[in-house]
């Protein structure tokens, strides 16, 4: 026998769609308040040899510790994070993973499948500011030199410095932070829609560019949890910078091991 | 070994949207007998047989190929000969609603001709000429790529879920939608195919509405990455066309 409901909602799912929408929102924000907070310090960002991920490069003639010899000179009196935090940032504004999980999470357009948009009017990356988002690949590139140099900062961080003034080949739980850090941060940037563009998805003849099919299969397989990367560097970033503010705090003591120190 | 039955309730409540429109129309609540191993269609064709003959349900393969019975159960679009009773909470009502994106012709039917009217606009496949010995040759590695797009059956559930005119019906005429990218890319990135559908993709069917919100890929019931696989390489090349600066500059300075 059939009764007739008269059934008016928002969404007729029933799963918890909103929790996925709701954590990202939230590691987004606490990710934003935190790095902002720690990006304007302008201390606590270094200790021997560990350099906290959001200072490097460092650049500026007040860096505690340089990466390069000093491109901007004793002018500069703020904190040396603000000349390069604009690279990694406008890399994941623009990635497709984060823009995926920045309109759920924020825009709520839509914030689940099959929940309807929070606004009434939608026109997508058609106009401006949204056009925007297709600089994405000139974001890449910088973002690729990013990796190199925190790859470099993270050899560095193997080297412990001695009574005599030399350093002394180690290990210590930053060490281990900061490569796993960089890690992650290359699989993500490797793993990118755009690398895997450029380095094959542009051909449509693979068999003419061997090499090209290589790497485009590579970058694929890569590809395939990027989203995961995604969040899993921005953690690890995040991390990398609160261990060496703590201990440059004193509030911990890194574990480590120095070999011939 | 025999495989233990199906444990669960003898019997379920399904709520079957019934009506000509949606503004009258109202969800119909069906209690039923099933069976161990019964899919949602089955339940419906039981439905059926039992207190709503006149239940308007379209289907004709009954193996996930045909792309007909299409529908949203329990609020999301699935294929109804392909989602087991088993995977779904049975302990409240089953609801099953036609696809929200298209106009409604009675119960769970709806009118899909917006899709064949789009498909009109994608120009056909024009192949290069063929080589010296007389024959075209394409590569395993190339048939593989867009060999994926042509699983698609048409079910138009990534019509369905896309909210881009979902949930805005005046983007329909600007936007083709997931269905119509994967056929773009499948064209675009075959080997043979000589005609040029970027600039068509982004000023006549709308790629740029596309938010990558990837809801299409989740209701995908052939797992074809829609997303990954054709929207965002069709977004990169429109990227090639008009937008990167770099490729410009290449241009002025060195010609096409």
């Amino acid at each position: 026998m059939a009764t007739m409901t008269a059934l008016r909602q928002r969404t007729l799912r029933r799963d918890a769609w909103w929790i996925e929408p709701a954590f990202l929102f939230v590691l987004f924000s606490a990710f934003v308040v935190y790095s902002f907070f720690a990006g304007i310090a302008n201390a606590n960002y270094f200790v021997d040899p560990y350099l906290s991920p959001f200072y490097s490069p460092c650049i500026t003639a007040n860096c505690a510790h340089l990466t390069f010899g000093p491109i901007v000179g004793t002018w500069w009196n703020l904190a040396p994070a603000i000349w390069i935090v604009g690279f990694p940032l406008s890399f994941r504004l623009t990635c497709y993973y984060y823009r995926k999980a920045y309109y759920r999470s924020f825009f709520q357009a839509p914030a689940a499948c099959t929940v309807p948009d929070a606004r009434s009017k939608y026109g997508g990356e058609t106009a401006f500011p949204l056009v925007w988002q297709n600089i994405h690949r000139l974001t890449w590139y910088p973002a690729v030199i990013l990796v190199f140099i925190l790859a470099l900062d993270a050899v560095q961080a193997f080297w412990f410095p001695t009574a005599s003034g030399g350093h002394a080949f180690g290990i210590g739980l930053g060490s281990l932070l900061m490569t796993v850090n960089v890690v992650l941060l290359a699989l993500y940037t490797f793993g990118c829609h755009f690398c895997r563009y450029l380095f094959g998805g542009r051909l449509d003849r693979f068999h003419l560019r061997p090499i090209a099919f290589r790497l485009y299969s590579l970058i694929s397989a890569l590809n395939l949890s990027h989203g995961r990367y995604a969040i899993l560097s921005l953690v690890s970033v995040g991390l990398t910078d609160l261990y060496v503010r703590l201990l440059s705090l004193g509030v911990i003591v890194d574990p480590r091991i120095v070999f011939g120190g | 070994m025999t495989k233990a039955p199906e444990a669960g309730p003898r019997e379920v409540t399904m709520r079957v949207w019934r009506g000509e429109d949606r503004a009258s129309g109202a969800f119909a609540d069906h209690r039923v007998a099933v069976d161990p191993g019964m899919v949602i269609l089955d339940v419906l064709f039981r439905v059926q047989a039992t207190s709503a003959p006149d239940l308007a349900v379209r289907w004709n393969c009954k193996a996930g190929k045909c792309g007909s019975c299409s529908a949203e159960v329990n609020g999301r679009p699935r294929l109804m000969c392909m989602t087991r009773l088993s995977s779904l909470p049975l302990d409240q009502p089953i609801t099953v609603a036609p696809m929200a994106t298209f106009p409604l012709v009675r119960d769970l039917v709806t009118d899909v001709s917006f899709n064949y009217e789009k498909a009109k606009t994608i120009p056909a496949f024009r192949p290069a000429p063929k080589d010296a010995d007389g024959t075209r040759r394409m590569y395993q590695e190339e048939v593989e790529r867009v060999q994926e797009f042509h699983k698609c059956i048409e079910c138009f559930l990534c019509q369905d879920v896309c909210h881009v005119i979902r949930d805005h019906e005046e983007n329909k005429e600007a936007f083709a939608g997931p269905r119509f990218f994967v056929r773009l890319a499948a064209l675009e990135m075959h080997p043979l195919d000589t005609n040029d559908r970027i600039e068509l993709a982004r000023a006549k069917h709308g790629l740029g509405y596309c938010n990558i919100t990837k809801c299409c890929t989740e209701v995908c019931p052939e797992d074809i990455h829609i997303t990954d696989n054709a929207i965002i390489p069709l977004k990169e090349r429109v990227v090639t066309e008009f937008y990167d600066p770099l490729v410009w500059a290449k241009r002025r300075l060195l010609g096409r």
